[in-house]
Protein backbone atom coordinates (compact mmCIF):
# COMPACT_ATOMS: atom_id res chain seq x y z
CA UNK A 1 0.00 0.00 0.00
CA UNK A 2 2.87 2.12 1.09
CA UNK A 3 4.69 1.39 -2.33
CA UNK A 4 1.62 2.15 -4.33
CA UNK A 5 1.29 5.54 -3.01
CA UNK A 6 4.49 6.50 -3.90
CA UNK A 7 4.52 5.09 -7.31
CA UNK A 8 1.55 7.08 -7.38
CA UNK A 9 3.83 10.01 -6.63
CA UNK A 10 6.07 9.24 -9.55
CA UNK A 11 3.75 8.14 -12.19
CA UNK A 12 2.03 11.70 -11.42
CA UNK A 13 5.54 13.73 -12.28
CA UNK A 14 5.68 11.35 -15.35
CA UNK A 15 2.19 12.62 -16.15
CA UNK A 16 3.55 16.19 -16.01
CA UNK A 17 6.98 15.57 -18.10
CA UNK A 18 4.92 14.02 -20.93
CA UNK A 19 1.87 16.74 -21.05
CA UNK A 20 2.61 20.01 -20.02
CA UNK A 21 3.83 22.47 -22.63
CA UNK A 22 5.56 24.87 -20.38
CA UNK A 23 9.52 24.44 -19.70
CA UNK A 24 9.41 25.26 -15.77
CA UNK A 25 6.56 23.08 -15.34
CA UNK A 26 8.49 20.28 -16.80
CA UNK A 27 11.47 20.43 -14.91
CA UNK A 28 9.15 20.99 -11.66
CA UNK A 29 7.81 17.07 -13.08
CA UNK A 30 11.23 16.10 -13.12
CA UNK A 31 11.86 17.23 -9.26
CA UNK A 32 8.47 15.29 -8.34
CA UNK A 33 9.16 12.20 -10.03
CA UNK A 34 12.92 12.54 -7.79
CA UNK A 35 11.27 12.94 -4.71
CA UNK A 36 9.17 10.08 -5.50
CA UNK A 37 12.13 7.98 -6.64
CA UNK A 38 14.18 8.97 -2.92
CA UNK A 39 11.71 7.93 -0.69
CA UNK A 40 10.54 4.66 -2.24
CA UNK A 41 14.59 3.93 -1.87
CA UNK A 42 14.41 4.86 1.94
CA UNK A 43 11.42 3.13 2.10
CA UNK A 44 13.29 -0.11 1.10
CA UNK A 45 15.56 -0.12 3.42
CA UNK A 46 12.53 0.73 6.47
CA UNK A 47 12.43 -1.63 9.33
CA UNK A 48 9.21 -1.39 11.50
CA UNK A 49 10.66 -0.13 14.84
CA UNK A 50 14.05 0.30 14.27
CA UNK A 51 16.35 2.95 14.99
CA UNK A 52 18.73 5.12 12.99
CA UNK A 53 21.54 3.52 11.89
CA UNK A 54 24.58 5.98 14.44
CA UNK A 55 25.73 4.88 17.05
CA UNK A 56 25.70 6.47 20.28
CA UNK A 57 27.47 6.22 23.96
CA UNK A 58 24.36 4.37 24.82
CA UNK A 59 25.23 1.02 22.50
CA UNK A 60 29.04 0.95 22.79
CA UNK A 61 30.11 -1.31 25.36
CA UNK A 62 33.19 -0.20 27.79
CA UNK A 63 35.66 -1.72 25.60
CA UNK A 64 34.87 -0.63 22.41
CA UNK A 65 32.34 -3.80 21.19
CA UNK A 66 28.85 -3.45 19.90
CA UNK A 67 25.89 -4.85 21.29
CA UNK A 68 23.76 -7.41 20.06
CA UNK A 69 21.00 -5.69 19.67
CA UNK A 70 21.79 -2.93 17.59
CA UNK A 71 22.27 -5.26 14.05
CA UNK A 72 19.06 -7.03 14.84
CA UNK A 73 16.66 -3.50 15.58
CA UNK A 74 18.83 -1.02 12.84
CA UNK A 75 17.20 0.43 9.92
CA UNK A 76 19.46 -0.34 6.78
CA UNK A 77 22.19 2.51 5.78
CA UNK A 78 22.87 1.44 2.23
CA UNK A 79 19.90 3.07 0.72
CA UNK A 80 20.60 5.91 2.90
CA UNK A 81 24.32 6.02 1.47
CA UNK A 82 22.72 5.90 -2.28
CA UNK A 83 20.08 8.21 -1.43
CA UNK A 84 22.23 10.54 0.19
CA UNK A 85 24.42 11.36 -3.10
CA UNK A 86 21.02 11.67 -5.43
CA UNK A 87 19.54 14.24 -3.62
CA UNK A 88 22.69 16.59 -4.07
CA UNK A 89 22.95 15.16 -7.91
CA UNK A 90 19.41 15.98 -8.28
CA UNK A 91 20.17 19.86 -7.13
CA UNK A 92 23.44 19.80 -9.61
CA UNK A 93 21.26 18.80 -12.50
CA UNK A 94 18.36 21.46 -11.05
CA UNK A 95 20.64 24.24 -11.42
CA UNK A 96 21.68 23.15 -15.20
CA UNK A 97 18.15 22.33 -16.28
CA UNK A 98 17.06 26.14 -14.74
CA UNK A 99 20.09 27.97 -16.46
CA UNK A 100 18.81 26.40 -20.01
CA UNK A 101 15.59 27.76 -19.15
CA UNK A 102 16.70 31.12 -18.75
CA UNK A 103 19.21 31.14 -21.92
CA UNK A 104 16.18 29.91 -23.81
CA UNK A 105 13.71 32.59 -22.55
CA UNK A 106 16.22 34.89 -23.83
CA UNK A 107 16.57 33.81 -27.31
CA UNK A 108 12.94 33.50 -27.80
CA UNK A 109 10.71 35.34 -25.39
CA UNK A 110 8.97 32.41 -24.94
CA UNK A 111 8.58 28.99 -21.89
CA UNK A 112 6.23 27.72 -24.24
CA UNK A 113 7.39 24.54 -26.09
CA UNK A 114 5.29 24.84 -28.88
CA UNK A 115 6.60 27.91 -29.45
CA UNK A 116 9.94 27.54 -29.15
CA UNK A 117 9.38 24.72 -32.12
CA UNK A 118 8.32 27.38 -34.67
CA UNK A 119 10.43 30.26 -34.12
CA UNK A 120 13.52 29.81 -36.30
CA UNK A 121 16.62 31.65 -36.43
CA UNK B 1 2.48 4.78 10.83
CA UNK B 2 -0.49 6.75 10.74
CA UNK B 3 0.78 10.05 10.41
CA UNK B 4 3.41 8.42 7.91
CA UNK B 5 -0.16 8.06 5.97
CA UNK B 6 -0.92 11.07 6.23
CA UNK B 7 2.07 12.72 5.12
CA UNK B 8 2.08 10.81 1.94
CA UNK B 9 -1.70 11.80 0.78
CA UNK B 10 -0.09 15.31 1.56
CA UNK B 11 2.48 14.41 -0.73
CA UNK B 12 0.31 13.29 -3.40
CA UNK B 13 -2.15 16.55 -3.17
CA UNK B 14 0.75 18.99 -3.50
CA UNK B 15 2.07 17.25 -6.26
CA UNK B 16 -1.49 17.18 -7.92
CA UNK B 17 -1.58 21.04 -7.35
CA UNK B 18 1.81 21.62 -8.13
CA UNK B 19 1.08 20.24 -11.67
CA UNK B 20 -2.29 21.44 -12.02
CA UNK B 21 -2.66 25.00 -11.26
CA UNK B 22 -2.05 27.68 -13.81
CA UNK B 23 0.09 30.67 -11.60
CA UNK B 24 3.96 29.26 -11.86
CA UNK B 25 4.93 30.94 -8.71
CA UNK B 26 2.07 28.56 -6.97
CA UNK B 27 3.45 25.76 -8.27
CA UNK B 28 7.06 26.37 -7.25
CA UNK B 29 6.17 26.39 -3.81
CA UNK B 30 3.78 23.74 -3.98
CA UNK B 31 6.54 21.59 -5.03
CA UNK B 32 8.66 22.90 -2.08
CA UNK B 33 5.72 21.72 0.16
CA UNK B 34 7.20 18.45 -1.78
CA UNK B 35 10.45 19.06 -0.46
CA UNK B 36 9.34 19.52 3.29
CA UNK B 37 6.88 17.19 4.04
CA UNK B 38 9.71 14.59 2.81
CA UNK B 39 12.13 15.61 5.25
CA UNK B 40 9.63 14.47 7.58
CA UNK B 41 8.73 11.52 6.25
CA UNK B 42 12.26 10.60 6.25
CA UNK B 43 12.38 11.87 10.18
CA UNK B 44 9.97 9.25 10.57
CA UNK B 45 11.59 6.71 8.70
CA UNK B 46 14.94 7.10 10.87
CA UNK B 47 17.23 8.53 8.30
CA UNK B 48 18.06 11.69 10.06
CA UNK B 49 21.32 12.35 7.28
CA UNK B 50 18.64 12.11 4.64
CA UNK B 51 16.53 14.71 6.53
CA UNK B 52 19.25 17.16 6.87
CA UNK B 53 19.95 17.43 3.75
CA UNK B 54 16.86 17.05 1.93
CA UNK B 55 15.18 20.36 4.24
CA UNK B 56 18.57 21.77 3.22
CA UNK B 57 18.81 21.32 -0.72
CA UNK B 58 15.30 21.48 -1.40
CA UNK B 59 15.76 25.27 0.09
CA UNK B 60 18.71 25.92 -2.19
CA UNK B 61 16.16 24.36 -5.23
CA UNK B 62 12.98 26.99 -4.11
CA UNK B 63 15.87 30.10 -4.64
CA UNK B 64 16.85 28.51 -7.93
CA UNK B 65 13.27 27.92 -9.35
CA UNK B 66 11.91 31.27 -8.09
CA UNK B 67 15.01 32.93 -9.86
CA UNK B 68 13.90 31.27 -13.11
CA UNK B 69 10.35 32.08 -12.68
CA UNK B 70 9.88 35.61 -10.66
CA UNK B 71 11.93 37.91 -12.79
CA UNK B 72 10.22 36.98 -16.14
CA UNK B 73 7.14 38.38 -17.35
CA UNK B 74 5.46 35.11 -18.64
CA UNK B 75 4.50 33.65 -15.31
CA UNK B 76 0.98 32.44 -16.09
CA UNK B 77 0.31 29.44 -18.68
CA UNK B 78 -2.16 29.99 -21.63
CA UNK B 79 -2.14 26.28 -22.57
CA UNK B 80 -5.05 24.45 -24.27
CA UNK B 81 -5.39 21.36 -23.81
CA UNK B 82 -4.72 18.87 -26.44
CA UNK B 83 -7.73 15.92 -25.57
CA UNK B 84 -6.09 13.25 -27.80
CA UNK B 85 -2.47 13.42 -26.44
CA UNK B 86 -3.69 13.76 -23.07
CA UNK B 87 -6.23 10.56 -23.29
CA UNK B 88 -3.15 8.33 -24.66
CA UNK B 89 -0.59 9.54 -22.21
CA UNK B 90 -2.66 8.55 -19.13
CA UNK B 91 -3.85 5.29 -20.99
CA UNK B 92 -0.08 4.69 -21.34
CA UNK B 93 1.00 5.69 -17.40
CA UNK B 94 -2.21 3.39 -16.67
CA UNK B 95 -0.10 0.40 -17.94
CA UNK B 96 2.45 0.97 -16.95
CA UNK B 97 1.10 2.00 -12.72
CA UNK B 98 -0.92 -1.49 -13.66
CA UNK B 99 2.65 -3.27 -14.67
CA UNK B 100 5.08 -1.86 -11.55
CA UNK B 101 2.04 -2.65 -8.87
CA UNK B 102 1.90 -5.98 -9.65
CA UNK B 103 6.18 -6.05 -9.39
CA UNK B 104 5.79 -4.45 -6.04
CA UNK B 105 3.71 -7.22 -4.85
CA UNK B 106 7.11 -9.22 -5.22
CA UNK B 107 8.69 -6.82 -2.75
CA UNK B 108 8.87 -8.11 0.99
CA UNK B 109 6.03 -5.89 3.08
CA UNK B 110 6.44 -2.10 4.34
CA UNK B 111 8.62 -2.34 7.49
CA UNK B 112 11.19 -5.12 6.58
CA UNK B 113 13.99 -4.21 4.76
CA UNK B 114 14.67 -5.80 1.57
CA UNK B 115 18.31 -5.83 1.76
CA UNK B 116 19.16 -6.30 5.39
CA UNK B 117 16.75 -9.37 6.02
CA UNK B 118 19.31 -11.40 3.82
CA UNK B 119 21.93 -13.36 5.89
CA UNK B 120 24.99 -12.22 4.97
CA UNK B 121 24.41 -9.30 2.79
CA UNK B 122 26.16 -5.85 2.37
CA UNK B 123 23.90 -4.39 4.71
CA UNK B 124 24.69 -6.95 7.32
CA UNK B 125 27.92 -6.62 6.88
CA UNK B 126 28.35 -3.10 7.24
CA UNK B 127 26.15 -2.82 10.47
CA UNK B 128 28.07 -5.52 11.90
CA UNK B 129 31.43 -4.07 11.24
CA UNK B 130 31.07 -0.96 9.97
CA UNK B 131 32.24 0.80 13.44
CA UNK B 132 35.02 -1.72 13.90
CA UNK B 133 36.52 -1.83 10.04
CA UNK B 134 36.35 2.26 9.75
CA UNK B 135 36.23 3.68 13.55
CA UNK B 136 33.25 5.85 12.36
CA UNK B 137 30.06 5.96 14.66
CA UNK B 138 27.79 7.23 11.86
CA UNK B 139 27.45 4.34 9.19
CA UNK B 140 25.48 5.77 6.78
CA UNK B 141 29.22 8.21 6.43
CA UNK B 142 31.22 5.21 6.97
CA UNK B 143 29.46 3.72 3.78
CA UNK B 144 29.68 6.63 1.88
CA UNK B 145 33.51 7.29 2.60
CA UNK B 146 34.80 4.15 3.20
CA UNK B 147 33.51 1.11 2.25
CA UNK B 148 31.40 2.82 -0.89
CA UNK B 149 33.93 5.66 -1.53
CA UNK B 150 33.79 5.41 -5.37
CA UNK B 151 29.97 6.22 -5.69
CA UNK B 152 31.39 9.65 -3.67
CA UNK B 153 34.01 10.26 -6.03
CA UNK B 154 31.79 9.93 -9.18
CA UNK B 155 29.04 11.84 -7.27
CA UNK B 156 31.87 15.04 -6.40
CA UNK B 157 32.34 14.59 -10.16
CA UNK B 158 28.49 14.89 -11.68
CA UNK B 159 28.15 17.64 -9.53
CA UNK B 160 31.05 19.70 -10.31
CA UNK B 161 30.47 18.89 -14.18
CA UNK B 162 26.58 20.40 -13.49
CA UNK B 163 28.17 23.21 -12.19
CA UNK B 164 30.73 23.79 -14.89
CA UNK B 165 27.68 23.25 -17.54
CA UNK B 166 25.53 25.66 -15.95
CA UNK B 167 28.69 28.01 -15.43
CA UNK B 168 29.31 27.96 -18.67
CA UNK B 169 25.58 28.39 -20.21
CA UNK B 170 25.42 31.63 -18.27
CA UNK B 171 28.65 32.98 -18.84
CA UNK B 172 28.26 33.42 -22.99
CA UNK B 173 26.35 36.43 -22.51
CA UNK B 174 28.96 38.46 -20.93
CA UNK B 175 31.22 37.35 -22.92
CA UNK B 176 29.16 38.94 -25.72
CA UNK B 177 29.09 42.05 -23.70
CA UNK B 178 32.75 42.11 -23.43
CA UNK B 179 32.90 42.24 -27.41
CA UNK B 180 30.34 44.15 -28.51
CA UNK B 181 32.22 47.49 -28.00
CA UNK B 182 35.37 46.31 -29.76
CA UNK B 183 33.58 45.10 -32.94
CA UNK C 1 17.84 39.56 -7.03
CA UNK C 2 18.58 43.65 -7.40
CA UNK C 3 21.74 45.73 -6.52
CA UNK C 4 20.53 47.29 -3.26
CA UNK C 5 19.51 44.23 -0.96
CA UNK C 6 16.14 44.40 1.02
CA UNK C 7 15.54 46.50 3.86
CA UNK C 8 17.01 47.67 6.98
CA UNK C 9 15.47 44.69 9.23
CA UNK C 10 16.52 42.11 7.07
CA UNK C 11 19.88 43.79 6.85
CA UNK C 12 19.99 43.85 10.42
CA UNK C 13 18.91 40.18 11.22
CA UNK C 14 21.06 38.72 8.36
CA UNK C 15 24.43 40.07 10.30
CA UNK C 16 24.55 37.61 13.02
CA UNK C 17 22.09 35.15 11.63
CA UNK C 18 24.31 34.40 8.81
CA UNK C 19 27.41 33.82 11.07
CA UNK C 20 25.05 31.48 12.97
CA UNK C 21 24.60 29.10 10.18
CA UNK C 22 27.91 29.42 8.88
CA UNK C 23 29.03 27.76 12.42
CA UNK C 24 26.24 25.25 12.17
CA UNK C 25 27.81 24.74 8.74
CA UNK C 26 30.70 23.85 9.98
CA UNK C 27 29.40 21.96 13.04
CA UNK C 28 27.86 19.98 10.70
CA UNK C 29 30.73 18.78 8.50
CA UNK C 30 33.18 18.24 11.21
CA UNK C 31 31.17 15.90 13.13
CA UNK C 32 30.07 14.37 9.85
CA UNK C 33 31.16 11.07 11.02
CA UNK C 34 29.43 11.02 14.78
CA UNK C 35 26.15 12.67 14.19
CA UNK C 36 23.88 12.51 10.75
CA UNK C 37 24.85 14.82 8.61
CA UNK C 38 28.52 14.91 6.74
CA UNK C 39 30.17 17.29 3.78
CA UNK C 40 27.44 17.68 1.82
CA UNK C 41 24.75 18.67 3.68
CA UNK C 42 27.36 21.13 5.73
CA UNK C 43 28.46 22.04 2.67
CA UNK C 44 24.60 23.02 1.66
CA UNK C 45 24.22 25.09 4.83
CA UNK C 46 27.55 26.69 4.24
CA UNK C 47 26.25 27.48 0.70
CA UNK C 48 23.44 29.23 2.10
CA UNK C 49 25.24 31.39 4.39
CA UNK C 50 26.73 32.97 1.79
CA UNK C 51 23.29 33.11 -0.57
CA UNK C 52 21.69 35.00 2.39
CA UNK C 53 24.45 37.35 2.31
CA UNK C 54 23.74 37.82 -1.17
CA UNK C 55 19.73 38.02 -0.94
CA UNK C 56 19.76 40.50 1.99
CA UNK C 57 22.51 43.14 0.48
CA UNK C 58 22.62 42.58 -2.85
CA UNK C 59 25.04 41.40 -5.34
CA UNK C 60 27.74 44.20 -5.22
CA UNK C 61 28.47 43.32 -1.51
CA UNK C 62 28.79 39.54 -1.83
CA UNK C 63 30.80 40.29 -4.71
CA UNK C 64 33.07 42.44 -2.43
CA UNK C 65 33.15 39.30 0.54
CA UNK C 66 33.19 36.66 -1.64
CA UNK C 67 34.17 37.14 -5.69
CA UNK C 68 33.29 34.69 -7.77
CA UNK C 69 36.74 33.55 -8.56
CA UNK C 70 37.50 33.05 -5.62
CA UNK C 71 34.74 30.70 -4.85
CA UNK C 72 35.48 28.77 -8.31
CA UNK C 73 38.88 28.17 -7.01
CA UNK C 74 37.92 27.07 -3.70
CA UNK C 75 35.59 24.45 -5.47
CA UNK C 76 38.61 23.35 -7.68
CA UNK C 77 40.79 22.86 -4.38
CA UNK C 78 38.06 21.06 -2.87
CA UNK C 79 37.73 18.68 -5.12
CA UNK C 80 42.07 18.72 -5.46
CA UNK C 81 42.24 17.97 -1.68
CA UNK C 82 39.41 15.01 -2.06
CA UNK C 83 41.51 13.43 -5.22
CA UNK C 84 44.93 14.07 -3.00
CA UNK C 85 43.25 12.35 0.69
CA UNK C 86 42.33 9.04 -2.16
CA UNK C 87 45.77 8.96 -3.76
CA UNK C 88 47.71 8.98 -0.75
CA UNK C 89 45.85 5.93 0.40
CA UNK C 90 46.87 4.32 -2.78
CA UNK C 91 50.62 5.14 -2.08
CA UNK C 92 50.64 4.80 1.43
CA UNK C 93 48.92 1.38 1.81
CA UNK C 94 48.31 -0.18 -1.38
CA UNK C 95 44.83 0.72 -3.31
CA UNK C 96 42.74 3.67 -4.18
CA UNK C 97 40.54 5.24 -1.46
CA UNK C 98 42.07 2.96 1.68
CA UNK C 99 41.11 3.91 5.18
CA UNK C 100 44.87 4.87 5.66
CA UNK C 101 44.75 6.82 8.68
CA UNK C 102 42.19 4.56 10.68
CA UNK C 103 44.68 1.10 9.54
CA UNK C 104 47.74 1.87 9.68
CA UNK C 105 48.72 5.44 11.44
CA UNK C 106 46.21 7.40 13.73
CA UNK C 107 43.51 4.52 15.56
CA UNK C 108 41.82 6.88 17.03
CA UNK C 109 38.98 5.66 19.88
CA UNK C 110 35.11 5.39 18.73
CA UNK C 111 33.29 8.55 19.58
CA UNK C 112 35.99 10.95 19.23
CA UNK C 113 36.15 13.70 17.04
CA UNK C 114 39.99 12.60 15.85
CA UNK C 115 39.00 9.04 14.70
CA UNK C 116 37.72 7.25 11.76
CA UNK C 117 40.73 8.44 9.81
CA UNK C 118 40.01 9.90 6.80
CA UNK C 119 36.62 10.18 6.86
CA UNK C 120 36.87 13.61 8.60
CA UNK C 121 39.04 14.53 5.92
CA UNK C 122 36.88 13.46 3.11
CA UNK C 123 34.08 15.73 4.81
CA UNK C 124 36.55 18.77 4.58
CA UNK C 125 37.30 18.26 1.28
CA UNK C 126 33.48 17.63 0.19
CA UNK C 127 32.23 20.22 2.17
CA UNK C 128 34.53 23.06 1.03
CA UNK C 129 33.47 22.06 -2.66
CA UNK C 130 29.86 21.79 -2.32
CA UNK C 131 29.61 24.97 -0.54
CA UNK C 132 32.02 26.79 -2.82
CA UNK C 133 30.32 25.51 -5.86
CA UNK C 134 26.46 25.99 -5.07
CA UNK C 135 26.86 29.53 -4.16
CA UNK C 136 28.76 30.33 -7.36
CA UNK C 137 25.90 29.26 -9.24
CA UNK C 138 23.24 30.71 -7.12
CA UNK C 139 25.23 33.68 -7.94
CA UNK C 140 25.50 33.38 -11.83
CA UNK C 141 21.81 32.78 -12.06
CA UNK C 142 21.13 35.92 -10.44
CA UNK C 143 23.51 37.90 -12.56
CA UNK C 144 21.81 36.99 -15.41
CA UNK C 145 19.23 39.10 -15.33
CA UNK C 146 16.71 40.92 -17.38
CA UNK C 147 18.66 43.90 -18.87
CA UNK C 148 20.70 41.05 -20.24
CA UNK C 149 18.42 39.26 -22.25
CA UNK C 150 17.96 39.95 -26.13
CA UNK C 151 16.01 38.65 -28.61
CA UNK C 152 18.71 37.94 -31.54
Amino acid sequence: MAYALCLLLFMIGLYCVAVKKNLVKIVIGLAVMEYAVNLFLIMLGYRAGGVAPILTRSEVGPKGELSDIFVSRAVDPLPQALVLTAIVISLGTLALLIATCIRIYSRYGTFDITQIRRLKG
Amino acid sequence: MVLFYILLAFMIIAAIIAIETRDLLSSVVSVSAIGFIGSLIFLILQAPDIAITQIVVEVLALIILIRATIARDLTTIAEGREFFGTVVCVAVLLVIALATVRAADALPVFGRPAFASIEGSPSQIYLRQGSRDTGAANLVAAVILDYRAYDTLGEATVLFTSIIGATAILRSRTVKALQEPEA
Amino acid sequence: MNDRGMSIIVKTITGPVKVLIFLFGINVILFGHLTPGGGFAGGVVLAGSYVLLMLAFGKGYAEQNLPTSLASRLDCIGALLFATVACLGAILAGSFFVNFLYQRYLPGRLLDLVSAGTIPLSNLAIGLKVGASLYLVVVMLSVFGKDTADKV
